[in-house]
């Protein structure tokens, strides 16, 4: 029996939110009918295993592998340009969002003013909106817009992705020490430099990190995006998949792997070279 | 009148009154300390004058103007005129030093100049004068993360003096330096002050390091003024009233520093 100077008084709260953990994630596996048991039934695992089987060996063939080449080449380049446009619209976006810059929260305790508040909101509307739509719509509709081909993947990830990046860097500007901005704030400088002095240096790291692993899901987006007609390895991964090819598929997931691994290398050596 | 306070009363956001009708005048080239207990409100006073806080009542006025009736853009130019020394020089942990020193001077750079210094230093001899005065020179490239508290305190000193503004307020600028430092770095403070007509405001909780340095002493206790003399008139009396605490029971030692948690950077 637990005596009363014993007691945590943290103890029943957190009894209490693990018991509605619980009670939240049972109907939500109810509402998505999520439902094991087809896997073990025997008709869709001999499917399945007889797909599976093909995929050894990889295909290796001089063509396909030129082509896989050139397919490679052009997912890289669609999320890089997707994701250069994206910066594009999400760095001036996420300034203009964050309260990291508020001239008033210099000399309000960090606290901006109302006025101030009220007119960031328009931007983080603007922000929620654009991550809102999911990229395989957009590159639905531009596929109409602009035909078959990597442009519309690239306006879908840009558009995007802007949203993705710009809410997710005003947020790391707000999480940092804000004292060295607003120190320089009330020593008379602007709010860019202020910004470039005082919270940049302590975010680097952070929105470097942030912005290789958005590449990286904009390499697998692209992918995806394949699928819809615009361009790239998943495309290609749509042929195979469709004439049951599975040493090709594999050599192409074998390629995922390969430029997921490379994005992780990069990201790394990043944060060790900033760090 | 350089800097004028009329009854400024300021609350802080958790209720605390900081400061209690508040009169105070202080003329262009005098050298101010402000010593009293802690919780008196001696940072909120100084960061009043530095515009960095807002009085709740009360008329704030710096070099000649009404801080607070000005527009945002012509409040930031004065307070480009304008330095205060924080106790704990919030300085990001991998910023080198030199850039902290001339960081000084965002006020009165343009944009271009201020990202372009990011790049390159575009003033070296300047930091270096800058830091040399405070015994740092050697620390010129080094990153603030690798100094310690009373070596930052003095990067915060050197960035003010780098700043070169017409009015230098500190907020116990020498806290984590040990007494031999700490007396050099008034010094230099005060000679800075006397050579450029510079208006020099300090808090200190080191009474004998105020009445050594300073030409005019001014007691705070519960936000309010408790006297205002020269060091001579500052006696034994008037600093046992001043440190006077009714809650602890050991008697009052207010002359010992006391020893204060400098955060990293």
């Amino acid at each position: 029996m637990l005596t009363s100077d014993s007691r945590d008084p943290a103890t029943l709260p957190r009894l209490l939110l693990s018991l509605l953990a619980v009670a939240l994630l049972w109907p939500g596996i109810r509402f998505s009918e999520l439902d094991l048991s087809v896997l073990l039934a025997g008709g869709s695992q001999s499917e399945m295993g007889r797909f599976v089987a093909t995929f050894w060996p990889p295909a290796y063939g001089e063509e396909f592998l030129a082509l896989l080449w050139q397919a490679t080449l052009q997912t890289l380049a669609i999320a890089t340009a997707g994701m250069t446009l994206a910066l594009l619209l999400a760095v001036p976006a996420s300034l203009l969002a964050s309260r990291a810059l508020s001239l008033s929260a210099a000399s309000r305790g960090g606290r901006p003013s109302f006025l101030g508040r009220l007119l960031r909101w328009p931007v983080r509307g603007l922000l929620i909106f654009l991550r809102s739509v999911p990229e395989i719509v957009w590159a639905l509709l531009f596929v109409r817009a602009v035909g078959l081909g990597p442009t519309a993947g690239v306006l879908a990830i840009a558009i995007t992705y802007s949203g993705m990046l710009g809410k997710v860097y005003a947020e790391i500007f707000e999480s940092v020490d804000q004292r060295p901005a607003h120190a320089l704030l009330q020593a008379g400088s602007g709010r860019l430099a202020a910004f470039a002095y005082g919270i940049l240096p302590n975010v680097a790291a952070e929105l470097l990190s942030y912005t290789v692993y958005r590449w990286e899901c904009a390499i697998r987006a692209s992918v995806v995006m394949g699928f819809v007609g615009a361009g790239g390895l998943g495309q290609q991964m749509d042929l195979s998949l469709r004439m049951f090819a599975g040493g090709e598929v594999a050599s192409l997931l074998l390629t995922f792997l390969l430029l997921v691994l490379l994005a992780d290398q990069l990201s790394r050596l990043l944060r060790w070279r900033l760090g | 009148m350089t800097l004028q306070l009329t009854n400024v009363t300021l609350t802080h956001a958790n209720g605390v009154h900081a400061l209690r009708g508040v009169d105070l005048h202080i003329a262009a080239g005098e050298q101010v300390a402000i010593i009293g207990p802690s919780g008196a409100g001696k940072s909120s006073l100084l960061n009043l004058l530095a515009t960095a806080l807002r009085p709740g009542s009360g008329e704030v006025q710096l070099l000649g103007e009404r801080a607070w009736q000005l527009s945002a853009r012509q409040r930031q130019r004065l307070r480009a005129r304008i330095g205060l020394v924080h106790q704990a020089p919030p300085l990001p942990p991998r910023q080198r030093v030199i850039t902290a020193v001339l960081a000084g001077k965002l006020g009165q750079w343009s944009l271009g100049k201020s990202l372009l210094n990011l790049l390159h230093p575009v003033d070296i001899p300047g930091a270096r004068a800058a830091l040399a005065r405070l015994d740092l020179g050697d620390k010129l490239f080094a990153q603030c993360q690798q100094l310690s508290g009373g070596q930052l305190q003095r990067v915060g000193v050197a960035r003010v003096l780098y700043q070169a503004p017409e009015v230098l307020l500190a907020d116990e600028p020498v806290s984590a330096m040990d007494p031999v430092l700490a007396g050099h770095t008034l010094t230099v403070l005060c000679r800075h002050a006397r050579e450029h007509k510079v208006t020099l405001v300090a808090s200190l909780h080191a009474v004998e390091l105020a009445l050594g340095h300073f030409s005019r002493i001014i007691g705070l206790r519960e936000g309010q003024i408790l006297f205002d003399l020269p060091p001579g008139a500052v006696d034994h009396e008037l600093l046992d009233r001043l440190y006077a605490n009714e809650q602890l029971q050991s008697p009052p030692t207010p002359v010992a520093p006391l020893s204060l948690q400098i955060p990293r950077c």
